[in-house]
């Protein structure tokens, strides 16, 4: 069941996106998302489609997996790019019935909205794919850093965000071995109507809060006997380099960016 | 009802980077009212095999036989409850899989999820918590209020209430404190006698095997690489060691004494095997 899950899943490699620092791509794949909206042409979705191949061809991963990142959300995707074909107006009228109608604006809205769902996808997909979980923390807990100048609790969201992480296949194998175990008892999680579906699922939600306060409470116990007494002068272990590949990503960022505003319509 | 193997093959994520092959042309039977143990290093497959027992795992190819039923690679997911109710599976650490408000709803759930009726339910709660050494005072308590031992206990319980015809066990003992352990054991030969159960247990005590079982299946690295009567799978200490699968205190300190100049026509394998044979020369040298 959780198998099929692809987005947020990290592939190990050795390829140049693996190794560039995780504060680069979590970085510049916020900012691909947030340029993503200038693009309003088919030169500079072009652009953009062509970028994000190379990008996917540079970290060496089957192109496969981006497909099937997709695919969960492809119901979605089609809904929005029906509503946008169907309910804009302007430009010339294909085909029309009632409320709905076929326009050319509403196929090229429809086609633009499809592309830019895609290349979101494939470009979290990307970040995902080729940065471990605790990597990604380690960048977040980087970024946020400034923050603590208003009192925000930087390292206590870290900690956080880095236990959750680790512990995300801790207790999915637990889930595993929950409903196992529920299924060897007779329980059958697939068949019957909704209410009989939720009711299959307390036999393995109320073991699984229970064996997470345990292992909270265990957790907190061997922290506090280690010596940890929060995150006042606490030195680090990992710790995040800066590269000139970096620069040049950045760099590849800046000249994707002045050619987007020139091809923009 | 006999289990059997033929050429069962498994692979976990097949056809993705996450491919794991587990399991390599198991062939094995499981005989109707026989002991059988699985050992093995950690990661050798026997978890796998154990999920095959009752089809919570389907073979990527080969088929198995439970009872009646072949399981195969392309068997549908539904209609798979008869199997798993003659088929009981007592998983590692059972005290996880506990949820209901008492002990007796606990116990009952299972009967109920294959049929029986509420109150027949509670009645086979009353009787299978006393079965694993706890009083019926037990079952109006929370399950989550009980110490780990006791929780094992009611979990064990919770699966032998099914009255399942096969009973599969792994590592139900680990964890256990001594007493507990023998315990365990002890009620698991006494419902083997009493009801004719098939035993499937897996294990990392060599003792254990020696004490009860009557068959041993040696799995190593998703494949079966000896299998036997214990007497048969234990003679070769020096292949034991080597695996680095331990043998039976009583077989090792045989050995020992073997190698200091006594010689057994065969292994004990049991402490009393073993103290029966030193008695028995003890007695000859007195004759002498």
């Amino acid at each position: 069941m959780m198998n099929k899950l692809i987005l947020g899943r990290y592939i190990p490699g050795n390829s140049l996106i693996h190794r560039l620092d995780p504060r680069t791509k979590l970085l510049t794949s916020f900012y691909f998302i947030g340029i993503i909206f200038f693009a309003n042409n088919w030169q500079s979705y072009l652009l953009l489609g062509l970028f994000t191949i190379f990008c996917i061809y540079l970290s060496k991963i089957d192109f496969g997996f981006f497909l099937r990142g997709v695919r969960p959300l492809l119901w979605l995707i089609l809904f929005t790019v029906a509503l946008q074909v169907l309910f804009t107006s302007g430009g010339e009228v294909y085909w029309e019935w009632g409320v709905f109608q076929v326009t050319a604006f509403g196929v090229q809205n429809g086609i633009f909205i499809f592309c830019r769902f895609v290349l979101i996808i494939f470009m979290s997909t990307l970040l995902t794919l080729t940065t471990p979980p605790l990597e990604l923390s380690d960048a977040i807990e980087f970024i946020l850093r400034p923050l603590n100048a208003i009192n925000f609790p930087v390292h206590e969201i870290s900690l956080m965000l880095s236990i959750a992480l680790r512990f995300v296949p801790t207790l999915m194998d637990e889930t595993e071995k929950i409903m196992n175990a529920q299924r060897a008892r007779g329980v059958d999680f697939s068949e019957g109507n909704l209410i009989q579906k939720m009711k299959a699922v307390i036999p393995l939600l109320i073991p699984l809060f229970v064996s997470s306060f345990n292992r909270a409470d265990d957790l907190a116990t061997a922290m506090e006997a280690r010596g940890y007494q929060g995150g006042e002068g606490r030195s680090k272990y990992r710790i995040l380099h800066w590269h000139k590949k970096d620069t040049v990503s950045i760099c590849s960022y800046a000249l994707l960016t002045v050619a987007l505003i020139y091809l923009r319509a | 009802m006999d289990i059997v193997f033929e050429q069962v093959n498994f692979t976990y994520q097949p056809n993705s980077p996450f491919e794991q092959r587990v399991l390599y042309d198991i062939n094995m039977t499981i005989k109707e009212g026989s002991y059988n143990a699985l050992v093995g290093h950690t990661g050798s497959g026997k978890s796998t095999i154990l999920q095959h027992l009752n089809a919570l795992l389907k073979p990527t190819s080969g088929n198995v036989k439970i009872g009646e039923r072949t399981i195969t690679p392309e068997t549908n997911n539904k209609n798979l409850k008869p199997i798993r109710k003659k088929v009981g599976i007592v998983f590692q650490f059972p005290e996880s899989q506990l949820f209901e408000e008492t002990v007796g709803k606990d116990i009952a759930f299972g009967p109920k999820n294959f049929g029986v009726s509420e109150e027949d339910a509670l009645e086979l709660a009353k009787e299978y918590v006393t079965l694993v050494g706890l009083d019926e005072s037990f079952l109006e308590r929370s399950p989550f209020d009980l110490s780990g031992g006791q929780m094992r206990r009611v979990a064990i319980a919770g699966v032998l209430a099914m009255e399942p015809e096969v009973l599969v066990l792994d590592e139900p003992t680990a964890g256990l404190d001594p007493k507990g352990r023998k315990d365990m054991m002890a009620i698991f030969e006494h419902l083997r006698q009493a009801k004719q159960m098939t035993i499937v247990l897996v294990t990392h005590s060599m003792d254990d095997v020696a004490n009860y079982a009557d068959y041993v299946y040696v799995l190593e690295k998703g494949q079966l690489v000896k299998d036997g009567s214990p007497e048969e799978v234990f003679q070769n200490v020096q292949w034991l060691q080597e695996k680095q699968l331990g043998v039976p205190t009583a077989a090792a300190f045989a050995k020992r004494l073997e190698e200091k100049g006594m010689s057994f026509k065969q292994l004990p394998l049991t402490a009393s095997e073993l103290a029966d044979e030193l008695v028995a020369r003890g007695g000859d040298t007195n004759n002498e």
